[in-house]
């Protein structure tokens, strides 16, 4: 598996991460590096192999549906740039 | 098939599928402590996790996995004992942790159905896919600022489920009726309230349409419906818009699409070409999720009773007509409203009184079955009297809106103002005596031949008696009277 110049520069519209059009073929080559390092994983033969998602055992641990959180607004705002009567204040944003 | 669309150019049959919204009920968020509940002021019911500041982690509620179960079953569908929460990426500022947490590949539930009734009675069952869990979003509002979206994270995190059907419906009405009876079997097991207005749930549509039987075509879906108003003037919309532009030789591009409320016409949200890509994968705070078949059979045993089965016990053991059925057994409440009025009294009689007088009363006075000035047992006591002939079904009229005004008794109310039925023969033979006498031009007209006449004398008994007189007595008495001299 390998991504061209064209995969990167979506990729990175897709996370919002701005990347000038003269570092796109370098990241190219940057990303390609590893996905062929990572890719010498296909050599292990996996058939008949469940997938493993857990290397603990631990089953999903479960909360009881009981309110312990919130009101706590000064926490939940600390870091915003604008705030106003208790909202986030964002760009205008209508799709 | 009757539900084709007649176009230009020829018939087309429309195919659509659903996808429900429904918010689960529970005390606290899907993956956090903070409360679910709705109304609050901004911001107030939002934990770290839900602000997604680095470092929290996810601790799922077990109560909304057990009301999906729930849901699951009252959808006779497969449960999935192992199941995987995976992101779905994408950026909005309402989404803080810039990812949804959903069920993508491995949902809780799997293949079910739903029995939807139509008004003629007949019934169809509509194809459910899966239901998975998910994380709601936040509430953006647009209009405080004229530059500024203003972002309020009290439903981020809320536990969804979402409920996929088949493409099984074939009409705007069908549609409505299938998002009709999955909240009535919502409400009934108490998994989500159902209040549409609230957005507790709201669905997305999809709507293509083919000539019959032919290949499907490519479809719309227009987001974000809350109320079965919208839902079926979204649908109708589509169709026609659809229909047109194939007619014309265009083609219908896959986008999806927003309702506008006033103007019942749906526009171009986003393409195809510019579809989110969601990246979704396995979320690495998250391991899969593991219930047992225990845990599954003890929340099957504790189900109540669902709306098809009081249904067809309506129509079975009571003869209720099947739409009649469908309405009464559509709430909870109402079910229960009608067990309780219909107990040892005619139930077909019950019903009707039900789902036309008491219906009728509730709507033009905006009142629900909650704040009814008559209680079930007291409508049961104004159908006793019809059945046993204190009254007539005329003055149990008058009655009726008595007590809907006053929430006196029936008996009491008959008692007070003398409205107890004549079925005293002598007395009903001297109205008509007096009738027939003060009008001898008609007695004579009638007998050379004029039927129709009839009716007049029933109505001129009745009104001398005050509308109290036996209708079946006066018209056996006139009817030898008249015919038998």
């Amino acid at each position: 598996m390998s991504v061209d110049k064209t995969t990167v520069a979506k990729i990175a519209r897709l996370a919002r991460i701005n990347v000038p059009d003269d570092r796109l073929e370098p990241l190219a080559t940057e990303l390609n590096g590893i996905l062929n390092w990572i890719a010498e994983l296909d050599e292990v033969n996996t058939d008949n192999v469940e997938p493993l998602a857990s290397v603990t055992g631990h089953a999903l641990p479960m909360r009881n549906d009981v309110v312990t959180d919130g009101n706590r607004l000064d926490d939940v705002l600390s870091n915003v740039p604008e705030g106003a009567s208790g909202f986030f204040v964002v760009p205008k944003v209508v799709e | 098939m009757s539900d084709l669309v007649t176009g230009r150019t020829g018939d087309w049959e429309v195919v659509i599928g659903l996808e429900v919204h429904a918010q689960v009920s529970s005390n606290a968020k899907l993956f956090s402590g903070a409360s679910a509940s709705f109304g609050s002021a901004p911001n107030e019911n939002v934990s770290l996790v839900d602000a997604a500041m680095p470092g929290m982690l996810p601790v799922i509620n077990r109560e909304c996995v057990y009301q999906a179960i729930r849901t699951g079953l009252g959808l006779k569908a497969q449960i999935n004992l192992t199941s995987v929460f995976d992101r779905k990426n994408y950026f909005y500022a309402d989404l803080p942790q810039g990812y949804q947490i959903s069920q993508f590949k491995d949902p809780i539930v799997g293949e079910g159905s739903l029995r939807i009734v139509m008004a003629d009675g007949s019934t169809r069952d509509i194809g459910i896919e899966r239901l998975h869990l998910e994380q709601d979003a936040g509430k953006s509002m647009h209009d405080q600022h004229p530059t500024k979206s203003y972002i309020d994270l009290n439903r981020t995190g809320v536990a969804l489920m979402e409920i996929v059907s088949r493409p099984d419906m074939r009409s705007a009405a069908e549609a409505a009726a299938y998002v009709r009876k999955l909240r009535s079997i919502l409400r009934y097991l108490g998994t989500c309230d159902g209040n549409m207005e609230e957005g507790s749930l709201r669905a997305d549509v999809n709507v293509s349409v083919r000539r019959p039987n032919g290949p499907l075509g490519t479809r719309t879906e227009t987001k974000n419906l809350n109320s079965l108003r919208f839902i079926q003037a979204a649908i109708d919309y589509e169709v026609a818009r659809q229909i047109e532009i194939i007619e014309d030789g265009g083609a219908i591009d896959q986008e999806t699409r927003l309702f506008d409320t006033g103007t019942g016409t749906t526009r171009t949200m986003r393409s195809k070409e510019d579809a989110h890509d969601y990246r979704y994968f396995p979320d690495p705070d998250l391991l899969p999720m593991i219930v047992t078949q225990d845990e599954v059979d003890a929340l099957a045993s504790a189900l109540p009773e669902l709306p098809d089965d009081i249904r067809d016990r309506l129509m079975g053991e009571y003869g209720l007509s099947a739409y009649d059925a469908s309405v009464i057994t559509e709430e909870r409440d109402t079910a229960r409203y009608y067990e309780a009025a219909s107990d040892g009294r005619d139930r077909k009689l019950v019903a009707n009184w039900m789902t036309v007088e008491l219906f009728g009363a509730l709507n033009k006075s905006g009142k629900s079955l909650e704040n009814c000035p008559i209680s079930p047992e007291k409508l049961g006591e104004l159908v006793g009297l019809i059945s046993d002939g204190t009254i007539s079904g005329r003055i149990a009229k008058d009655v009726f809106a008595d007590m809907f005004e006053t929430g006196k008794g029936a008996a009491a109310i008959v008692d007070e103002k003398g409205l107890k039925q004549v079925s005293d023969s002598g007395a009903i033979e001297t109205l008509i005596d007096q009738v027939l006498a003060a009008n001898q031009d008609k007695v004579e007209d009638y007998r050379g031949g004029k039927d129709k006449l009839f009716g007049f004398f029933v109505g001129q008994v009745m009104k001398e008696s005050g509308g109290q007189a036996n209708p079946s007595m006066v018209n056996q008495i006139l009817r030898s009277k008249l015919d038998g001299a």
